[in-house]
């Protein structure tokens, strides 16, 4: 038989003479093989390829240069570093995500420090790094910038543990710097001007700086110079310290942003602070010449009477994020009207039902909706409802993601959405008022929440609140087999609930529940699955030491975590466990767990 | 960040979310006590108590004995609602930095606490805020002023740093005129101009400042100098 030599299959077992003898034909696979997975970016696809063979599995290896970890304490580093050799972008992520609640003690973990040693020594042509809920110190910072030579891209999302004086190295050793974005972090107050620390000659490659969680003031000289001669950046985000007459400033050296954050959006409250101000400032005209901005955010201190200024970027914006500025229906009104290619939305309640209307009305392509509370105490009445939330869904009929804060809803209004929102992928309705029913009929919301998973084919994200009993629970495992994350709070009757949702959700992935009442059975129903999972989290919930304890004892590769919140050693409140947090790793419980963190 | 020792008492039914820890109590609205705080942190001018008042200090406990089905009455659980620590930490320092400024303008000619006032300008597309306290004399502020709107004069004060009210054909002059002329709200919500009475008395009842041009001004000058006879 003859072989055609471009594809280079080898067949080892032929015995044609004259045929070319490979050693090791293997090799040649793999070779062609590298080849191909070169193309391959989808990490559910490498995932599936390394498990073929022993041969793919280090074909895939060679090949992978995209390291998505969801759980850091799933697998220790020196694995990572061992099977991975050519990485060039990390996304790690740490402690889950009732901790941005309070809900987990400080020195939890989720350190970044073995992690940066280890891929200090492994990966020269590291390039972007990604990092969210971890604690990053200085120190790593500075291992960062002195070991990658071609880094280029740094996101720190909802970290902590560092301050200006690690932004500072960042910015003056990594020469090849495209993006610095700093997203909800708690930076330290160390009072150290890390924006002269960018080099002040020659073009910068900076592409993107987002420091809106920066809390002290920046040197702002500095920062003109470093965005004027930044002639590729493309997204800026100022923290509350940028007035907006500095604002106007940058914007008018940077017309081709294309997202920016605002700043405070209003004066500085004392004169002084900027005696060469320019009396006739005409800051629509600033964003006038910012043409290409389709994204913005920031108002920390809006003042309304400055919201007008925005108008000639409305008609572009695909993104606009309201959420720190306390503005009325009519203030809102006024803005959104201009807003018809809205794709994202968040906001604050203070727009009422009437603002959501006015959303409605108008931005027929939305896709994704944020309504933040302003006040977060449990009242009998609040700004925005069900009346509210029908509007969008009647306005709004390809939105695909919600997250919806309130005080009271009715079944009917969320049924409604299911119907009219059929694309929905992520449902989080946050009823404020714990245990409350529907506003009209006084039963509990199980119905509402069952038709979302019912009707919303395409959901793998939800988030239940009010009164619920096992039904609604049913109602999720049996309809809800895409769902992936799910986040229960104030719910359920007994054990029941959790066992519906542990067996019927084949795909579930993250699992958080607090105060609800389940315990060991229904804790224990969900042996078969705990293996598939990133993590499970279960606080103030009747699950007792011995239940974990037996979950411990039966799946040996899982890790739990037993501790309270408030750090006191013990992990049990009576005779239940305060928290349980667990996850399976392939190295075992960490070396690093504190001392109120028991491992069972 | 802070860690508390919470009092965790459980009576009743466990696990039904019985906690009742308090945490910092998101409401836009203050209570009293807190905003004597303020005013103390004003004085003394002590960054880090403006910090501890958007920790998640404990206030105080309260116990609860609670049925699981029923909410306990407006106890604050701690993650409760699940808005980011982050989220309340910048809504927190937002709602400070309101009351501060309402503390300071009820405040505002008592103590040595600051009196910030709004000034707008007819023309101008902003307004701008100036604290009287840092001006001794309305030649002070004057300049000040003077400096903020560029294009604005006030004209001329005179040896005393006043408008000579008593001289009738000096003020029409100037309000006649198209330069700019200041003026004020007082405490009374009438609109004087800028200068008619003492410096001390002016920045205790002074409520906001306009500029507005000399023209525009003519209606309140017969009012303005019917107040000043009155008074002197």
């Amino acid at each position: 038989m003859s072989e055609d030599v471009g594809t280079s299959t080898c067949k080892p077992k032929t015995s044609v003479t004259g045929e070319y003898s490979v050693t090791n034909p293997d090799q040649v696979l793999e070779n062609v093989l590298e080849n191909v997975l070169i193309f391959l970016t989808s990490r559910r696809d490498r995932n599936a390829v390394s498990l073929v063979s022993k041969s793919w599995h280090r074909a895939e290896a060679h090949t992978r240069s995209d390291l998505f970890i969801g759980n850091c304490y799933s697998v220790a580093p020196i694995r990572v570093t061992g099977r991975f050799k050519r990485i060039r972008s990390v996304w790690l992520k740490g402690k889950p995500r009732f901790a941005d609640f309070s809900l987990m003690p400080a020195d939890w973990g989720a350190h970044f420090t073995p992690w940066a040693h280890a891929m200090a020594g492994a990966y020269r042509a590291l390039e972007k790094i990604c990092l969210k809920r971890m604690t990053v110190t200085n120190d790593d910072l500075g291992i960062i910038a002195r070991s990658f030579l071609n880094f280029k891209e740094i996101v720190l999302v909802c970290c902590d543990g560092f301050g200006a004086r690690g932004i500072g190295v960042i910015a003056s050793e990594c020469r090849n710097l495209r993006v610095l974005e700093l997203n909800e972090d708690e930076v330290l107050d160390e009072e150290f001007d890390w924006i002269s620390c960018f080099p002040m000659e020659g073009t910068s490659n900076l592409e993107s700086l987002c420091f809106d969680c920066v809390e002290s003031s920046v040197n702002f000289d500095a920062l003109e110079r470093l965005v004027a001669r930044s002639p590729l950046l493309k997204k800026l985000r100022l923290n509350r310290h940028v007035s907006i007459g500095q604002l106007y400033r940058l914007a008018l050296r940077a017309p081709q942003l294309t997202d920016l954050g605002t700043g405070s959006f209003s004066l500085p409250e004392v004169i002084g602070q900027q005696q060469d101000e320019n009396l006739e400032l005409d800051y629509g005209h600033a964003f006038a010449a910012c043409r290409s901005i389709i994204c913005l955010s920031g108002f920390r201190d809006l003042a309304p009477e400055y919201l007008p200024a925005i108008y000639p970027v409305c008609a572009n914006l695909t993104s606009l994020n309201l959420s720190y500025a306390n503005i009325d229906a009519q203030q809102l009104k006024a803005v959104i009207r201009h807003c018809h290619k809205l794709r994202v939305f968040w906001t604050l309640d203070s727009i009422c039902d009437e603002g959501l209307q006015a959303v409605a009305d108008t931005c027929k392509d939305l896709r994704e909706l944020r309504v933040f509370p302003i006040d977060a105490s449990e009242n009998a009445e609040g700004p925005v409802s069900e009346v509210g939330l029908l509007a969008i869904s009647l306005g709004c009929r390809k939105l695909e993601s919600i997250l919806y804060f309130c005080q009271q809803m009715t079944n009917a209004a969320v049924i409604a959405m299911s119907k009219n929102c059929p694309d929905l992928v992520v449902f989080r309705l946050c009823i404020i008022g714990r245990y409350r029913p529907d506003r009209f009929t006084g039963e509990p919301m199980d119905e509402g929440f069952g038709a979302i998973v019912k009707n919303c084919k395409k959901l793998t994200r939800l988030a239940v609140s009010g009164l619920l009993t096992d039904r609604a629970f049913s109602y999720i495992g049996q309809y809800g087999n895409l769902v992936r994350t799910l986040s229960v709070a104030f719910a359920a009757d007994g054990d029941t609930g959790l066992k519906y949702v542990l067996e019927g959700c084949t795909n579930l992935q993250k699992l958080e529940i607090r105060d609800s009442p389940f315990g060991d059975s229904g804790l224990l129903s969900g042996l078969h699955h705990f293996y598939n999972m990133r993590f499970v989290w279960l606080s103030s919930c009747r699950v007792t030491k011995q239940g974990c304890l037996e979950v411990a004892r039966r799946l040996p590769k899982l890790v739990v975590e037993v501790f309270r919140r408030d750090e006191e050693e013990g992990g049990e409140r009576g005779d239940f466990v305060n928290t349980l947090y667990m996850y399976r790793s392939l190295d075992g419980p960490r070396a690093d767990a504190p001392q109120f963190v028991k491992i069972l | 960040m802070m860690h508390l020792k919470e009092t965790e008492l459980c009576l009743g039914l466990p696990g039904g979310g019985c906690e009742a820890d308090t945490a910092l109590k998101f409401t836009g609205k203050r209570g009293y006590s807190q905003t004597v705080d303020l005013m103390l942190n004003l004085q003394t001018n002590d960054q880090s108590s403006s910090t501890d008042l958007n920790d998640n200090k404990l206030q105080n406990s309260t116990k609860n004995n609670k049925d699981p089905i029923k909410p306990p009455a407006k106890a604050q659980v701690v993650g409760w609602p699940p808005v980011r620590n982050y989220r309340k930490n910048v809504m927190a320092q937002k709602s400070n930095n309101e009351e501060t400024e309402k503390v300071v303008a009820a405040t505002a000619g008592g103590g040595s606490a600051a009196a910030f006032v709004k000034v707008s300008m007819d023309g101008a597309p902003y307004l701008r805020k100036v604290d009287l306290k840092l001006y001794e004399s309305y030649q002070q502020l004057s300049d000040a002023l003077a400096k903020m709107f560029s294009s604005f004069t006030m004209g001329d004060y005179g040896s005393q740093g006043m408008i000579d009210f008593m001289n009738e054909s000096k003020l029409m002059d100037l309000l006649n005129s198209s330069e700019y002329v200041p003026s004020y709200e007082d405490k009374d919500g009438d609109w004087m101009l800028v200068g008619d009475v003492p410096w001390q008395m002016f920045v205790e009842s002074c409520k906001r400042l306009r500029i507005m041009k000399g023209s525009d001004a003519i209606g309140l000058a017969p009012r303005a100098m019917a107040k000043c006879k009155n008074r002197c």
